[in-house]
Formats: structure tokens, sequence, C-alpha cells
């Protein structure tokens, strides 16, 4: 019985067909994760024990013929969103014990929704990072080349996914954490409208950008993930108070005649030659599913990464300040309590995380706050409004994910610089705070997943995860898996 | 715009971190380039430009003010590196 390359909606059919139990699921996959799991290292924490136990309710449920949306379906979980009682380490020595008492607000809907946990996915430390080397535990391996990153920081998730150690996942997207590994891996990754999903539980990283979302084989997983994490949260005030829309129910909406804008700035230096040809393709896939296609300006987006790189550092340093050695986390010893502060954090934090800090204290210090954090704060609004123009005249943005697909493991951690500017397509959208759905749209002739992007609007996700829909059972990619 | 290796140790110090004399010359070079990156913000012309702090207009969010329990002082302090009756203990600050 294969299992491993179901989507979420076949194995709930096939769970209430009673095909298959919840605990035959579950035993499954974790006989695939002890094959599989060491070649990939997708997972920081595994939690066979809880996972049995949850499957053992679920399938009593299911024989009483409860009906909750996934009911019995195994997922992973980024290890930057607290479950209570299980390890939550931000893949850093600083969280390395830390056992959260409380579950984050996404954890808690998808329990009542019936879902099942298998794990704790591999992260950049603290979510910084774009190809998940930043784990100050160990590297995860792409599962379509072992040499290659998984993209970050939700790499682990997006692997796991990929790689049929999970049935779906949820990861965290600051500046491209969840498209990116989702492009890399040849899966679906959504950044829905920063508010849409609740954070509490989240360990923040940069406030104002960080969301929570899916990362599936499909659109429609995606669409039924979003379904039950989405929606408003008393604990998250910057969780916005809208009525969630039927995602499922949309995907076959008409778009016929909707337009779809392709800014001419995306398509400059630095873009590989297969990804442009990727793109390319898909806007004839965009063409035959009966949209119009046209060129779009974002005339700021190449000043994206350099105001993004002071706004989430100065957002990192002003959140990562609660890791004092005293409340949670690791603590060194120190002769005083200055002392025991800065042997702490230096101990505890890796070296990304530590550049950042840096940065971000640099540019809140006195004296440079107006230069660099106002000045970066006035370009997210200029970058905003482009996007906003950009609506006025289409539907949707469409673009690259990443520059180039998977890098190999070691090939750029010498120059932080250079990996910041692998997020240049993706940042963007966290500083506007839209949609961003990244799905899989070609193979490049070595056979690695390449991702397309598309945008839309605050709270679009419906019309976004469609065209997503659409788009994917055109082109039916999704049917294809890595040989592991 | 340079960064100077003295600023470098004043930023340390106010981020509570402290690095190896070999770490502080990786870092000075790295931020330096990190921030002469950035300076390409200063070709843009903010000056009538309001800054975006909150990337979803929302005004003031209230609730009701109604008490409700907080979480249990032994959850509070499950994971404290160090405690003793029911507080977290520091190293002794006053001299």
């Amino acid at each position: 019985m294969s299992c491993f390359w179901d989507s979420l909606l076949s194995l709930r059919e096939r769970l209430a067909k009673k095909e298959l139990s919840s605990q035959e699921l579950v035993k499954h996959f974790f006989e695939r994760i002890k094959e599989v799991e060491p070649k990939v290292r997708a997972y920081i924490t595994l939690t066979e024990e809880g996972a049995l136990a949850q499957a053992k309710e679920a399938d009593k449920a299911l024989a009483a013929g409860e009906n909750k949306p996934l009911l019995g379906i195994p997922l992973a979980i980024k290890d930057n969103i607290c479950i209570r009682g299980v390890r939550t380490t931000c893949a850093s020595r600083m969280l390395e014990n830390f056992v959260p008492t409380y579950n984050a607000t996404v954890i808690e809907r998808l329990r009542d929704a019936g879902a099942i946990f298998l794990g704790k996915t591999n992260l950049d430390e603290f979510a910084m990072g774009s190809s998940t080397e930043n784990s100050a535990f160990f590297p995860t391996h792409n599962p379509w080349d072992l040499e290659r990153v998984p993209g970050g920081s939700s790499g682990g998730s997006a692997a796991a996914v990929a790689a049929g150690l999970c049935a779906g996942a949820l990861g965290s997207d600051t500046g491209g954490s969840i498209r990116q590994p989702a492009s890399f891996c040849g899966v679906v990754g959504l950044k829905p409208t920063y508010g849409r999903v609740s954070r509490y539980g989240l360990v923040a990283f940069a406030s104002s950008l960080d969301q929570i979302g899916p990362l599936t084989r499909t659109v429609a997983d995606t669409a039924l993930l979003l379904q039950v994490i989405a929606g408003p949260d008393n604990r998250d005030s910057t969780c916005v108070d809208q009525e969630v829309p039927d995602y499922l129910a949309a995907l076959d909406m008409d778009l016929k005649g909707c337009k779809v804008g392709v800014p001419k700035e995306y398509f400059g230096q630095g873009l590989s030659q297969e990804v442009a040809q990727a793109i390319e393709a898909s806007l004839e896939v965009m063409r035959d599913l009966g949209l119009e296609v046209k060129e779009v300006s974002l005339p700021h987006s190449p000043y994206a990464i350099a105001a993004y790189y002071i706004i989430a550092p100065a957002e990192a340093s002003s959140n990562l300040a609660r890791y004092d050695g005293v409340k949670y986390g690791f603590r060194a010893e120190g002769k005083d309590l200055l002392d025991m502060y800065k042997k702490t954090r230096s101990q505890g934090f890796g070296p990304e995380v530590k550049r950042r800090i840096m940065i971000g204290t640099y540019a809140l210090s006195a004296g440079y706050y107006d230069a660099y954090y106002k000045k970066a704060s006035q370009v997210r609004t200029l970058i905003t409004k482009d996007f906003a123009e950009a609506f006025k005249e289409v539907d949707f943005v469409l673009g690259p994910v990443a520059p180039s697909p998977a890098f190999k493991i070691g090939e750029r951690t010498a120059d932080p610089l250079e990996m910041y500017l692998s997020d240049i397509y993706t940042i963007s959208v966290n500083l506007a705070g839209i949609v961003g759905l990244s799905l899989p749209c070609a193979f490049s002739e070595k056979g690695l997943p390449i991702g397309l992007q598309i945008m839309g609007p605050h709270f679009s996700e419906e019309r976004v995860l469609a065209l997503g829909h659409q788009f994917e059972r055109a082109l039916g990619l999704f049917k294809q898996h890595p040989g592991l | 715009m340079g960064i100077s290796k003295e600023e470098v140790l004043h930023v340390a110090h106010l981020a509570r971190l402290e690095f190896s004399e070999e770490e502080v010359e990786l870092f000075t070079t790295q931020l330096a380039d990190i921030l002469d990156y950035v300076a390409q913000l200063n070709e843009l012309d903010t000056s009538k430009i309001e800054p975006t702090y909150h990337a979803v207009p929302m005004s003031n969010v209230f609730r009701k003010d109604e008490v409700k329990p907080s979480s249990p002082v032994e959850d509070v302090l499950a994971n404290a590196p160090e405690r003793e009756n029911g507080f977290f203990v520091v190293p002794k600050v006053i001299k």
C-alpha cells in the first residue's frame, strides 16, 4: 500500500472509506522515515509515540463517523512553531532544550481539525537563512539531489513533503522562507496575507513580516490547510478580523479574461536562463487557460533586498533581546549579570543570528535610526505602492521564486550578502504584506524543480489558489517524485 | 559608508554580545559590505514618503477587559535555567 505521494485530500478520502486506518498511515510514514530520513535529515525531532496515540484517537473518531477536515492526517511542523510538551528548538543551541508549555494557535486549530504531528522540521537558526545550512544541528538535503540544499529557512518542511516523509507541513515565511524551499524541492508553498494566520506561538523573527503558511504537494492541499489555520485570533492583535472564505470551493472559479502582470524588473541581471525559460513557458500556459498576460512595472523592486536587510534585522535584534539566560533557554556562567548575558548570547546564537542582531542593533542605535530604519521603512512604502499600482491594472503578478534552482551545499556559505541576494523575488511580497504562492512549473536540465510565483493583493488567497490549482492541473508536474 | 572596529565593539556591547579578535575582524568586514549594499537606498528621495511599519492598515485593536487566568507559575518557570521558591534566579546584581 503506497500512501507517501497521496495528497491530503486523497488520504482523507481513503481514511473515510476505511481503505486504511490512521494508525496504519502513521506507521507507514515512520517506516518511510526510518528508511529515507538518514539521507534527507528533514526532522530535528520525531514524535512517534505521540503521533501513534493521536492516530488511535483519530481512528476512534473515524469509526464513530466524525467528520473533521484533517481527521487522522499526519503533518510535519517547522521547529519554530510551539507544540505543548514537544521540544521547540528553532534549530538553535539557545533553545535546544526548550519545551513549550502552550500550543501555537495554528497547532490548536490543526489538532481541533484532527491532524496528527509526526515531528518538528529543520530550519535555518531562528528562520534566518535561505538554505537550512544555518541550522545549529545539521543541514537538510534536497530530496531531488542530496548534494544540494533544500532552500530555507523552511527547508526541513519542504524536504519532508517532497520526500514523502509527511503528508503536508507548516512553515513560516519572513522573506521567502516558505516559497523558496517549496521552489527548490518541487512542492507548493503559500505565504498568506500578513494577518491572515495567527502568529501566536510562532517564535518571533521579524514581527511585521512573519507569516505562517502551508507546504504541500498540491494547491488544493494548501487550500485545505489554510482553511483550517486562517482566521482571527484574540491572542494576536495583528491577525485580521476578516471572514475566511471557502478556499477549496473556489479552486475552479472562472478566471478567463483575468489579467496577469509580469514585472519587467524581474527579468534582468542575475536570473538564470533556465528559470527565465520556465517562466516564459508558464506564461504560455496562462494564455492557454484564458488569461491575458501583460507587462507591468515594479520600479522600486531593485531596492527590496536593501530595505529588507535593515527592517528584518532591526526587528530581529529587538525580538531576540528576550534570550537573556534567565526565563528560558540556554544559560552560560558569568562573573556577574552583564557577563552572564554576554556569554549566554555569544555561545547560544550562531554566526548568522549574531550578524543580524549586529546589523539590527546598529541600524536602531542612537544617531542611525533615521538613516537606516526609517529610510528602509519609507522605501517599504514605495515598494507597497508599486504593487498597489500594478494591481490596478492586473489581477495577479507572476514571476520567478528564486534566481536559480537549488544550489550545492556549501556553495554560498562564505559570503552572507550573496546568500541574501537569492531572496530577491520573494522579499517584496513580505514588505508589502501581500499573498505569494510558489508552485512547481518545470524541471531543469539536471532534473531540479523550478518554481513559479503567483502574487496577489491583500486577502486574495481565494483567487491566487484558484489560478495555482488550474495551472497545476494543466501541467501535471505534481505526479513526479524524487527517486528516494 | 564604512564601520570601524570600535563601532563594532560598541554595537556588540549594546546587543550584549562578545567576540574574539578574529570574529571582530570578520564582522567589521562583513558589516561594512552589508552597509555598503544598503546604502543604495540613498539613491531614492524619500523626504515626502511616510514610513510603513505595518503591512496591513489597522488602527487600534481592542478586546474586552475581562479577567482571565494567566499561565500557571509552574508553566512559566518550567524552562528556567535556574529557579528557586517560585522565582527566576539571576547572578547577584547589587554589589
